[in-house]
């Protein structure tokens, strides 16, 4: 008995050990100059229809090319495509590949992968995230609906190295569409042979700059170079380590040690003491964002008083939001589309000029003449998903309506899933928090949120001027008279106030002295094959 | 035995069918869905997801997908995670999660236990208190502070340990996730050993040996420490349970691809699946531990045994 017994806990030592030493099995990029970044979280998918968020397209972009790029500094630049022709009616690209092209087991980069790639991209079994990115191609819409066969979209390969899109209508931001990984050639015989699997690591084609290696959901995305890359002469990395580090302090822990080169983001505490610690490695730059409240135009007290909405609106201090409660570069915002985009002038609400004290008089006037005042205050909730930055903004904007208006706020927290579809209902909010991040560098991809009928209103804006305005301003081939359209529409819903305007997003790094070759853009792209590494500080 | 044991192991299927439907129910009523984000989607578009993922079918329906998978050992694609299944990511996650808990409740037992012992034979001198005022810190203080405060201490500050698990591959990256999981549960233990130490050395029989000449440390050894583990194995159960709890601060502050991780970020993500696959994962190894629980008391104590 006590033989067995001592033989069964030497076999469960001997167990242990080996689930104690196990699973050390390890993929990260090592070799030669390697770049260790910080991710915010995984990638939904390495499959760029299945993928959807910002840190998915980050990775996609190194592994992956479309017919333009960006440069460090936010530049439209050729890339699978060396250069194109646009007809006089905007409505027909043709691309020239370059013919050097090449997948990273050898294959060709042809017109043909780029045609079947935009197929399955709106091919209603895909369900692709993006599948609405390229709705100006000719048919596209019918195809997402499900009313025409996918061989009916206006993209076609007349031969390996040309590849024509016919558009419906003009879209002058197209290239900068193409730049998006969800328009990204694919590999139709590794999709044939691998089907939904085909994104995995050691499966997975690349036809840019980097090979995916490894992935260890929630820790690691390892990248070594393509050798069969076009470019890849002009890469100075050897691999990119992408560390998944979900907790912003925890990365600038991982920054400080020495073992991040480049953080995703910088945490929004102390920021006057990071700044003053790190100086020029800290970057901050005007980002494609912006962090609003929006009104519930579908039911009262907002639904038919703009007065009052305006009122609320002049009434938030946006400097002081920006400069004090922040105080991390953002930008106050009084237009909802940021400055920095191309083409594009953003018209600001006309009370801008007026000095605070002016402001808040006039917020107190109108706040009369829409019914209310200190027998009868405005009781409202607002919404908010929890956050310690959105509650810092919502206690200061409960307090700053108090103060100037004598608005009684009730301030709601929410998981955020529970707030978007609290939003999406629209039966119990009033004011609500929300934001969006530019999808490509227009004016259009801000405007068109607030457009009747879309998925992204979520305030429920109609208005039959910025409806005709936003057609109009569609219609146009000229860019001069098409952002004429654009900004007049801009005007009219500022002031109709469907929303307030708080704050315009930074972007934050903080990037080692040893990384050369960064540049700081609206788009916060930052291409791994445009930096580079030195041994050294 | 085997009969007691295979009755136990039936009786936790109505068990695990219970905790299946509840949690389908719940992660179902739970407002919002995977793919709900800011930038909202088109109608035709959020339709063609949805069919992409059989989530447009009606819910009974959904769940007898689900249980038919199940049978199969298959516990669906991940939503969030798309180009893996729920059974990878558990596989992947749960050997760290273990190899972690594992590591953490073995370092918590040795040290616990001798701190323990040795504050009990000290009882009321200076080295006691001092073990015991370690031990009352160990347990006031959060994981979610301990963790910071050595990665301040031993990565950033002397650059001893990785701060991060990806940044390196060799067992450095288990030892700063290790202590800070142990801490708290060294605290216990410690606590536990000392009361239960102090309850057995006034025993008749200790008492009896020490008359028969034998030396403190055979005592404790041969007859003192034996009955005085009573306590602390039964505390094993609610320490497996802090540990797997605590795990998800852990991993999260050290980026650890392990089961807590991703158990958290599937719940707020509404990845529906991966939550469901962890929760009866969970559910199954539960009902396993206390099988394993009481089989082990009896086998150290008869007297449990033949009652």
């Amino acid at each position: 008995m006590t033989h067995t017994r001592k033989l069964a806990a030497q076999a469960l030592f001997v167990a242990l050990l080996l689930v104690l030493l196990g699973g050390c099995s390890e993929r990260s990029v090592d070799a030669g100059l390697v770049l260790q970044r910080g991710l915010p979280a995984d990638p939904e998918s390495l499959d760029q229809h299945k993928a959807r968020s910002i840190q998915a397209a980050d990775v996609l972009r190194d592994i992956g090319e479309g017919l333009v790029g960006y440069s460090p500094t936010g530049l439209l630049m050729p890339a699978a495509a060396e250069r194109w022709e646009v007809s006089a009616d905007g409505l027909t690209y043709t691309f020239h590949l370059r013919e050097q092209a090449r997948w990273s087991n050898g294959d060709k980069v042809t017109a043909g992968h780029f045609v079947f790639g935009l197929r399955r991209l709106v091919a209603p079994a895909t369900g692709a995230f993006y599948a609405n990115l390229l709705a100006a191609v000719v048919n596209a819409p019918e195809i997402v609906a499900g009313e025409l066969p996918v061989d009916a979209l206006g993209a076609e390969a007349p031969d390996d190295l040309t590849l024509v899109l016919k558009l419906a209508r003009p879209t002058p931001y197209l290239l900068s569409l193409l730049a998006h990984p969800s328009t990204f050639p694919l590999h139709p015989a590794s999709v044939a042979k691998f089907g939904e699997r085909f994104a995995r690591p050691g499966k997975l084609l690349s036809n840019g700059a980097f090979v995916l290696q490894a992935w260890v959901p929630g820790s690691l995305l390892a990248l070594r170079r393509n050798e069969y890359y076009w470019n890849n002469a002009a890469t100075a990395l050897d691999g990119v380590n992408y560390h998944v580090v979900i907790q912003d302090s925890a990365e600038l822990n991982r920054y400080r040690a020495g073992e991040l080169h480049v953080t995703s983001t910088v945490p929004p505490d102390n920021f006057a003491g990071l700044r003053a610690q790190y100086g020029s490695e800290l970057h901050v730059a005007p980002y494609l964002g912006l962090y609003y409240y929006g009104f519930n135009l579908l039911r009262e007290p907002f639904k038919s008083n703009a007065t009052l909405r305006k009122a609320l609106s002049m009434a938030v201090d946006r400097e002081m939001l920006a400069e004090k409660v922040l105080g991390r570069g953002e930008a106050p915002a009084y237009s909802f589309v940021p400055p920095g985009v191309d083409n594009y002038l953003p018209t600001v609400f006309s009370f801008t000029p007026l000095t605070k004290h002016e402001r808040e008089t006039l917020a107190r006037r109108l706040y009369k003449e829409a019914g209310y005042g200190e027998a009868k205050p405005l009781k409202i909730e607002l919404r908010y998903n929890t956050s310690d930055t959105n509650k810092k903004i919502a206690v200061s904007i409960q307090s700053m309506w108090r103060d100037v208006l004598g608005v009684e706020t009730t301030l709601i927290n929410e998981e955020f899933q529970v707030l978007l579809a609290n939003m999406r209902d629209a039966e119990v909010t009033q004011v609500f928090r929300s934001s969006w991040i530019g999808d490509y560098n227009d004016a259009h991809t801000f405007l068109s949120t607030l457009q009747a009928g879309t998925a992204t209103n979520m305030p429920r804006y109609a208005s039959a001027d910025y409806e005709s305005l936003m057609k109009r301003a569609a219609e146009q081939v000229d860019l001069g008279r098409r952002r004429l359209y654009l900004e007049e529409a801009e005007r009219v819903m500022l002031a109709d106030h469907p929303v307030i305007p708080l704050y315009f997003y930074v972007s934050r790094h903080l990037v080692s002295p040893k990384v050369g070759g960064w540049g700081d853009n609206v788009l916060d792209y930052h291409y791994s094959q445009h930096l580079s590494l030195s041994a050294t500080d | 035995m085997l009969r007691y044991t295979l009755l136990r192991v039936l009786g936790a299927i109505p068990t695990l069918l219970l905790v299946i439907a509840l949690a389908f129910l719940m992660v179902h009523a739970a407002p919002g869905g995977p793919f709900d984000d800011e930038r909202a989607l088109p109608a035709d578009v959020a339709a063609n997801i949805e069919r992409a993922y059989r989530l447009d079918e009606p819910l009974p329906r959904q769940f007898a997908r689900y249980l038919s998978g199940l049978v199969r050992g298959d516990l669906g694609p991940s939503y969030r995670y798309r180009d893996y299944t729920v059974s990878e990511l558990i596989g992947a996650a749960f050997p760290l999660s273990l190899q972690l808990g594992a590591m953490a409740m073995a370092l918590a037992i040795v040290v616990g236990v001798c701190a323990g012992t040795v504050a009990a034979l000290q009882q009321g001198t200076y080295l006691d208190r001092t073990v015991m005022a370690f031990s009352m810190t160990g347990i006031s203080i959060p994981v979610f502070v301990v963790a910071p405060v050595l990665v301040l201490f031993f990565a950033v500050k002397l650059h001893w340990l990785p701060a991060g698990w990806s940044s390196s591959a060799g067992a450095s990256r288990m030892v700063l996730p290790v202590i800070t999981l142990a801490l708290p549960q060294i605290a216990y233990i410690a606590r536990l050993t000392r009361a239960s130490m102090i309850d057995v050395l006034g025993r008749d029989f200790i008492r009896t040996a020490r008359a028969q000449g034998l030396g403190t440390l055979t005592v404790v050894r041969l007859h003192a420490l034996k009955p005085a583990m009573l306590p602390v194995l039964s505390y094993m159960g609610p320490a497996i349970a802090a540990i797997v709890t605590g795990s998800v601060v852990v991993e999260e502050i050290f980026g650890i691809p392990g089961l807590g991780q991703f158990f958290i970020r599937a719940a707020l993500n509404r990845d529906y699946t991966l939550v469901l696959g962890i929760v009866v994962f969970y559910a199954a190894l539960i009902v396993l531990l206390n099988l394993i629980v009481d089989v082990l008391y009896g086998a150290i104590d008869p007297r449990v045994r033949y009652r």
